[in-house]
């Protein structure tokens, strides 16, 4: 928003500037928001077809591209049905809270080093606190939908979002405490440096721990399978969006998405190195920086890999659920809340182990190598099988 | 429970429940029952205090068109009962009809039902786990093993022109015999489903550490009210004992392969859970690719023979009854065909579905459950329930 | 145990009550007395030598036509132990039937004697739900007999569209022709 304010001519008055200002960014994010699960459905759907053996979307546009749009379109058409008995203004209500909660959190996000709508020094808190209005929404559409499956949903929605909340802040304090400062932008500049100052190789490791706490609880905030009970299609039909169709269905698919990528940007900037690069010399390209590309790659990655998740694993019980939120993740939680203040706290090791300069220049590599050779072999699989059919 | 004759509705009077409890309809319509079923429960949160299915929402009246329509014209109706495994139906129908007039098939007939049994066994055994998986929530290896049965049922249209009801198993006889390559392509479907995706269904569902967790501590049926409630097939021996018609009273020639029975072994809880009898079925999956490597090969040697040469013109057995039990792949199907002599068709013919009793001990096995775990439950049955309303 | 040796036995403990016993068939059977059934449901699987665990299948047969007509409920018996098969017959008249259940020695005839009554009309005595199972509740009749007629009507809804329709495509009314032109009669049509 700085950027926007200063290119603004300074004859304007004030509050218009900043009213411009605001009304800019606003703008660019919401597009942002609207236009990203229009790719993300998209991916996930060829994506899935990809690991299920099949082709995915191939018929609507080249490639399939257009199908979101497609459906994005049909959803629009959709006759928006209210449930007999059903309270209108909360039912109407609960998908906007949803949306808003989920895109909120936009505003605080550090797509480059002056690239970001506020810095606000209370950056981290905020994000926590405004994706919480989500779940308000949640349980506002279960209530409102008059139907006692939708309010199971609801229920056990609630239930599971409050419960992986407090792993996830935990493991935020530790970045927190070594950073010393809740501002994102703060927290991507103390992972300056190249691969190895990331804080996922920090304190290694204590800090890949962190890492996989935070996406875990990460999952359940999102509702994704393993954890996406409240929508469990088998179960409860819907779940808490059983009784929405036409455009509120699609804002809650919007928030769903949305949400996953606010969460796979945090967990970038946490431990990712937000829009650092690995490599100090890929930062610039010429004078156009690269950091917005590099966040967003990131984030995309992290995307990507709760959507393998999802067609992968089968869904815990909601008991299941919430043992693994208070019984493991929380535990652990708390105690590298301790060891990485304590070990933040000595002299010795304030900036981490000896050893993290080389973990993350070991495991990256292997891990893209892994990646692509999984890729690769079942791409020739697949060939052969083509061939032996033929045959 | 209500002693009224003529019970209408709920059958729950409303008065009686305490107030922290909620009827809670699994209605008819609904993704994870496998079929039209509509479950009554009645729960105190998520733990199910009562459980009561409600059946025949698909009632066709299967009975009551065998008696109008004559011996070989039942076939078709059989095949829609358990539509998910049209061949066991049929084979099951035939083989009572035989014995009941008496007619001995040749080895080569013998020998293709025996192949087509087989194929039928693994295809619905690839929708009980698939749909089970799904049900649990791991949509992957729905798919995979989905893929498998495509390639079985094209196997099938290519025999007889039908994907799906075949009308395959005639009395006396099969209505097509196995085309030129046929051996071929069973054995290259063989050899992907020994090499990928059976291999690829153990790791990704049997041996998920999830899976396990959600399905392996519940709906634990000892054998005693296994044997009581008559469930057969995978439920009788996931819960241990070791009963299978095709080894117990062999027909169709059975005695000539081997092949192991798979019971459940409770290997991640007690035995006879969810787990022990999806655990069956998948194992079945390989035994029953075992008889086909052999089943192939035999049909292999064999030379072509008359697939109609028993086939009687006119099918009208003397005055008898017959009771014919095969082992379908959902459990043992029953057939009591009552045959009075005169005229072309059945006086009476009766099917004891393996889901009808399947369905039955559901309400025991229910009580205490959560919410979720009624869904595992009914997966781990593997009900249809075009068989169990026929 | 082959069949004359267990009927040898049930006729032992039950005297009179096994009315009759056909060997001759394919599958011998021993008509038992309708009151009895359950005494020796339960003693079949009680006791050692017999050990019928297992109630293959409970069905009912309607002989309109016999002399005197009657209806059987036939229970197929088989052995895990002793791996024998055995039938039973219980020979009940056409109208107002009462047998006993069995529910208490095979738990699965429970829904099988359900399904009896609800097809055929055949009571079970004590048994804990008699509910019909296959068929609406509300459904009147049995229809699995023999001189079951097909009702004309079905809580006002005629259950012979095809005849009805026809006889109104008859009297001219155009049925049919696009895709809402057929007004089923239970419908309120505005004048």
């Amino acid at each position: 928003m700085d950027l926007v304010f200063g290119v603004l001519p300074s004859g304007l008055p004030y509050w218009l500037r900043v009213g411009l200002a605001g009304a800019v960014c606003a703008v660019i994010l919401i597009t942002l928001v609207a236009l990203g699960p229009i790719a993300y459905v998209y991916v996930e759907t060829k994506i899935a077809g990809f690991m299920q053996d099949r082709i995915g979307p191939k018929r609507v546009g080249p490639h399939g591209l257009l199908q979101t749009i497609a459906d994005a379109l049909k959803l629009m058409f959709k006759e928006a049905i209210y449930p007999a008995g059903a309270d209108k203004m909360l039912f109407i209500l609960a998908p906007c809270l949803v949306v808003v909660g989920a895109f909120l959190s936009f505003v605080v996000l550090p797509f480059g080093s002056r690239l970001q709508a506020v810095d606000l020094n209370v950056g981290l808190f905020y994000v926590v606190a405004v994706s919480s209005i989500s779940t308000v929404g949640l349980i506002m559409a279960g209530w409102a939908s008059n139907n006692k499956y939708a309010l199971f949903g609801a229920m056990r929605s609630a239930a599971q979002i409050v419960s992986y909340e407090i792993p996830a802040v935990m493991v935020l304090l530790t970045v927190v405490m070594m950073v010393g400062s809740l501002s994102l932008q703060d927290i991507v500049w103390a992972q300056g440096g190249g691969l190895s100052r990331w804080f996922l190789f920090r304190y290694f490791p204590l800090m890949p721990v962190a890492f996989l706490i935070f996406f875990t609880a990460g999952l359940a905030e999102c509702n994704r399978t393993p954890f996406d009970i409240p929508e469990a299609e088998s179960e409860l039909v819907a779940g808490f969006h059983t009784e929405y169709s036409g455009f509120f269905f699609a804002m809650f698919f919007l928030a769903e998405y949305t949400e996953m990528f606010v969460v796979s940007v945090v967990a970038s900037v946490l431990f990712l190195g937000g829009w650092m690069a690995p490599l100090p010399a890929l930062q610039q390209l010429g004078p156009i920086g690269l950091g917005p590309i590099w966040l967003v790659a990131k984030a995309w990655f992290l995307v990507f890999v709760m959507m393998w998740l999802r067609w992968t694993l089968p869904r815990l019980r909601v008991d299941q659920l919430m043992y693994v939120a208070w019984k493991v993740l929380l535990p652990i939680a708390m105690v590298l809340v301790v060891t990485v203040g304590g070990l933040a706290l000595w002299p010795l090791t304030a900036n981490g182990f000896p050893w993290d300069r080389w973990a993350g220049w070991l495991l990256t590599p292997l891990l893209f190598i892994y990646l692509a050779y999984m890729i690769v072999a079942a791409r020739r699989w697949s060939a052969r099988r083509a061939r032996e059919m033929a045959a | 429970m209500s002693t009224d004759l003529q019970g209408g509705g709920y059958g729950w009077r409303v008065d009686d429940i305490d107030t922290d409890e909620m009827i809670l309809n699994m209605g008819p319509q609904h993704p994870s029952t496998h079929g039209v079923l509509r479950i009554e429960l009645r729960t105190d949160g998520e733990i199910v205090r009562a459980a009561r299915p409600h059946i025949g929402y698909l009632h066709r009246c299967f009975e009551k068109h065998a008696e109008s329509v004559d011996y070989p014209g039942v076939i078709p109706y059989t095949d829609r009962m358990d539509y998910v495994a049209s061949m066991g139906n049929s084979l099951g129908y035939a083989l009572a009809v035989e014995k009941l007039m008496g007619i001995e098939v040749s080895p080569y007939v013998q020998t293709i039902r025996v192949i087509m049994a087989e194929l039928q066994r693994i295809a619905s055994h690839c929708i009980a786990v698939g749909t089970y998986g799904m049900d649990i929530g791991a949509f992957t290896p729905f798919l995979h093993l989905l893929r498998d049965r495509e390639k079985i049922l094209d196997l099938f249209e290519w025999t007889c022109g039908a994907r799906l009801l075949y009308n395959y198993n005639w009395v006396g006889g099969v209505s097509h015999d196995v085309p030129d390559g046929f051996v071929k392509a069973c054995r290259q479907f063989l050899r992907e489903f020994d090499a990928v995706t059976y291999p690829e269904m153990i790791d990704l569902l049997i041996k998920n550490k999830i899976f396990i967790k959600r399905t392996a501590n519940i709906g634990v049926c000892a054998p005693e009210l296994a044997v009581s409630y008559d469930l057969t097939g995978p439920n009788l021996r996931g819960s241990g004992p070791p009963r299978d018609l095709r080894r117990d009273e062999p027909y169709i020639g059975y005695e000539n392969y081997e092949f192991d029975v798979v019971v459940g072994e409770g290997r991640f809880g007690p035995r006879g859970s969810c787990f022990d009898r999806n655990w069956v079925r998948a194992l079945e999956m390989k035994e029953s690719a075992k008889i086909l490597h052999q089943a192939v090969d035999r049909i292999e040697k064999m030379e072509r023979a008359d697939v109609h040469e028993k086939v009687p013109k006119r099918v009208k057995p003397a005055k008898g009854e017959v009771y014919a039990r095969s082992e379908a792949p959902r459990g043992q199907l029953g057939y009591y065909i009552v045959a009075d002599g005169t005229g072309v068709n059945p006086y009476r013919v009766k099917v004891k579905s393996p889901c009808f009793t399947a369905m039955s001990i559901f309400h025991v096995l229910a009580r205490g459950m959560m919410i979720a775990d009624i869904i595992a439950l009914i997966g781990s049955l593997d009900v249809v329930l075009g068989e169990i309303d026929r | 145990m082959d069949a004359s040796s267990i009927h040898g036995r049930l006729k032992d403990r039950f005297g009179e009550k096994i009315v009759a016993f056909q060997s001759e068939t394919l599958q011998p059977w021993a008509v038992v007395a309708p009151d009895a059934i359950a005494d020796v449901a339960a003693f079949a699987k009680s006791d050692p030598a017999l050990a019928f665990d297992n109630l293959l299948c409970l069905s009912a047969v309607d002989y309109p036509k016999e002399d005197p007509p009657r209806m059987e409920v036939v229970y197929h018996l088989f052995s895990y132990e002793h791996r024998h098969v055995f039938v039973l017959k219980v020979h009940v008249p056409r109208e107002g039937a009462h047998v006993p259940t069995v529910e208490g020695t095979w738990a699965v005839a429970n829904w099988h004697e359900r399904e009896a009554y609800d097809l055929f009309g055949i009571v079970f005595d004590g048994h804990s739900d008699l509910r019909r199972i296959l068929l609406p509740d509300d459904w009147i009749g049995h229809p699995l007999r023999k001189d079951w007629v097909d009702p004309d009507f079905y809580n006002g809804m005629h259950v012979k569209p095809t005849q009805q329709m026809a006889e109104r495509a008859m009297a001219g009314e155009k049925i049919g022709v696009g895709p809402f032109d057929f007004t089923p009669p239970n419908r309120h049509v505005e004048e």
